[in-house]
């Protein structure tokens, strides 16, 4: 059995990035059905354009538009795509080289198995339906039985109006693990139980354990269950809305420092008016009712004032 | 230039950890082997540099958390980079150079396990042209083993053997997360898995820590009764855009290799996640037939993400430590296709 818990995370976020005009002009010939590679100082012509002249390192000028078709320099087969891929069924990669370049350009081959590749075989960019500026403009290549190889670049590049930015939307899929430790407060959670850990160096407890202490770099292995009361050491409060907000501003959000913890931990503040929190405040946990207990530090509602005299400074000061 | 050794190195691999992304728990204990072998204890070290990238992670900043395993209380002297734990080795060795700190602490740690390995690199692709479509590292490595058997520079009995030197070597490797001899034979009748790839020539996804320690002169003699002596150190960058480099010769080793010097070495352990691409830099680095490669069983063993670099320089200095050698070279790559190149020459003598 695994000693930690763990669920399925997914980390999204687009990228959005300006693309100087040389990716630009390479992604506005897309968009206009045009493959553009550049020539290089030395007379070769790449695609896509390098940015800045691999040996001169001037930027980039002289577009070309190259044929829409070309060679199979090399292949791969992808037995198991991955998400985004060009195809969510088995399908080939390969580095083509179009008709008037002189370096191949990256995409998939739709193909319906391995038997039906190989190294030189002719092929053409199948456009995707809709083309708005980026390389997946090229839906992929397709066989292109007919088609004769036409040594000759096309000419000067079209003027396009070139693309000025993309969005890359990136999505990844992980199973996030807590550490054992965590884990165990967690667990401890779900048992109505605050689980804390006692540094073996410096005697500190740290809740939640952290696997470590930080001052010492021991591991942290012996285990103290922690009360559900303590001291508010600071606090603010939340008058600004923001994106998946839970509560009505404004709040109190404070660090607990909980009675024979060495470090606070944040939690809400409420059943008090928010100009009446304050430093040293004594504050127990409010439990959500047991049915609705989880492995996670939402089991404790909030903190309330416990109407106990406030903690004397001294008592946190180290704390703060 | 200063003298600085390689006096300490330790590591943990497996196929899948059951820990936090941030592996603060394999840190502690591997910290702990630097300590005894070094007689260092943490408040020796000047120094503290780790590689290791929150994509594989899944978890923003956690090479931050990491430092919990160092107890940075009061603060010390740290870096990071999102490159194999060997760049960190690098920076930690200019940084002796520079005559500020003797000692450092280079570390490196990931969990590939966590999320796609293989997708997940497709980040550090081109943005425009070739992240969107999310080209794998397999089918990237299945291109470039193809364009050499194409040009006659390998075929596939030379990959099978490869693959069945590593296997072999690796049986005496306790790190070693894949193992097992077995004949050219029988690995060529294995299925064709990304054609022209087939399992066995990929490096397993790996979950590790590991660490090494680098000393100054004196305090390189009192950690360690033979200390391997860093003798050459330097590393190169190809361009990224697959179709701007040769992808069957590898330009970025050669240069690193002419830099650190490789003449008189006897042992070396290359970094190269795919058979064919040990191929590569054997022929880049110019390494002769007598050369030892991979006694530890190199990345088709074990290949943990953002340490399997470190681990070959801790490897090629630990032939050194125990005598069985004079002269050795610890290889890493980075990158899509052996894009980065470092090689990190070391002997017994300085």
């Amino acid at each position: 059995m695994a000693r930690t818990l763990s669920q399925p995370v997914t980390v999204a976020f687009d990228y959005t990035r300006s693309t100087g005009p040389v990716v630009g002009r390479f992604l506005g010939g897309l968009r206009d059905r045009a493959v553009v590679g550049a020539r290089t100082s030395t007379g070769e012509v790449v695609v896509p354009p390098p940015e800045f002249d691999p040996v001169t390192h001037e930027p980039t000028t002289d577009f070309v538009e190259v044929a829409p078709s070309g060679t199979v320099v090399s292949w791969t087969w992808t037995p198991e795509p991955v998400k985004g891929q060009p195809f969510d069924r088995p399908f080939a990669w390969a580095l083509v080289q179009l008709d008037g370049a002189d370096s191949p350009l990256l995409h998939a081959l739709d193909v319906a198995s391995p038997h039906a590749i190989e190294t030189g075989m002719r092929v053409r960019v199948r456009w995707a339906e809709e083309t708005v500026g980026a390389i997946t403009d090229i839906a992929c290549f397709e066989p292109d039985d007919d088609g004769p190889p036409t040594d000759a670049v096309r000419g000067a590049a079209p003027e396009g109006e070139a693309v000025t930015g993309v969005v890359t939307p990136v999505s990844l899929d992980y199973t996030y693990a807590a550490s054992p430790e965590e884990s165990s407060f967690y667990s401890g959670l779900a048992e109505g139980r605050i689980v804390g850990q006692r540094c073996p160096a410096c005697g500190k407890v740290y809740v939640p354990p952290r696997g470590a202490c930080p001052v010492d770099g021991v591991p942290t292995d012996e285990e103290v269950e922690l009360p559900d009361r303590g001291t508010v050491t600071t606090f603010c409060i939340v008058n600004v809305p923001f994106l998946g907000q839970r509560i009505q501003p404004p709040y109190v959000s404070a660090y607990v420092l909980l009675d024979g913890a060495d470090i606070a931990i944040q939690h809400l503040i409420q059943e008090v008016p928010a100009d009446e929190v304050r430093m040293g405040m004594r504050v127990e946990a409010v439990w959500r009712p047991r049915e609705e207990w989880g492995t996670t530090i939402e089991n404790i509602a909030h903190f309330r004032p416990t109407g106990e005299p406030d903690a004397d400074y001294e008592t946190y000061r180290k704390h703060l | 230039m200063r003298d600085v050794a390689v006096v300490g190195f330790a590591q943990r691999q497996m196929k899948e950890f059951d820990g936090s992304p941030t592996c603060v728990e394999l840190l502690v204990p591997v910290f702990r082997e630097c300590y005894e072998q070094t007689g260092f204890t943490r408040k020796d070290i000047g120094f503290w540099c780790s590689g290791s990238s929150d994509y594989l992670a899944g978890r923003s900043f956690s090479f931050v958390s990491a430092v919990d395993a160092i107890g940075a209380l009061p603060p010390v002297n740290e870096s990071h980079v999102e490159m194999d734990a060997a760049w960190a080795l690098y920076e930690a060795w200019l940084k002796i150079q520079t005559g500020e700190v003797d000692t450092a602490l280079v570390y490196g740690f990931g969990k590939a396990s966590a999320g796609v390995l293989r997708r997940t690199l497709a980040l550090q692709l081109d943005p425009y042209t070739m992240t969107p479509l999310w080209p794998d590292t397999v089918s990237l490595a299945g291109l470039q083993a193809r364009l050499g058997m194409d040009e006659g520079r390998w075929d596939e009995a030379a990959m099978a053997s490869v693959v069945a030197r590593s296997m072999a070597d690796a049986e005496d490797n306790p790190d070693a997360v894949r193992k097992g001899a077995r004949s050219v034979e029988e690995l060529l009748s294995a299925p064709m898995y990304a054609d022209p790839l087939r399992k066995h020539d990929c490096a397993p996804v790996t979950d590790g820590a590991a660490a090494i320690v680098l000393a100054a002169g004196d305090r390189a003699r009192e950690a360690c009764e033979r200390p391997a002596w860093i003798t050459g150190l330097a590393h190169h960058v190809d361009p990224l855009h697959l179709g701007s480099r040769p992808l069957t010769t590898s330009p970025s080793a050669s240069r690193a290799a002419s830099a650190a010097g490789v003449d008189g070495v006897e042992v070396t352990e290359l970094h190269a996640p795919f058979s064919h691409q040990e191929l590569v830099l054997r022929d880049a680095l110019r390494l002769g037939p007598d050369v030892r490669v991979n006694p530890s069983g190199g990345a088709l063993a074990a290949n943990p993400m953002f340490t399997a670099g470190l681990s070959r320089i801790g490897e090629a200095a630990r032939r050194i430590w125990q005598g069985d050698a004079d002269r050795t070279l610890g290889h890493a790559t980075s990158g899509p296709l052996l894009q980065q190149n470092l090689v990190c020459t070391m002997g017994a003598t300085t």
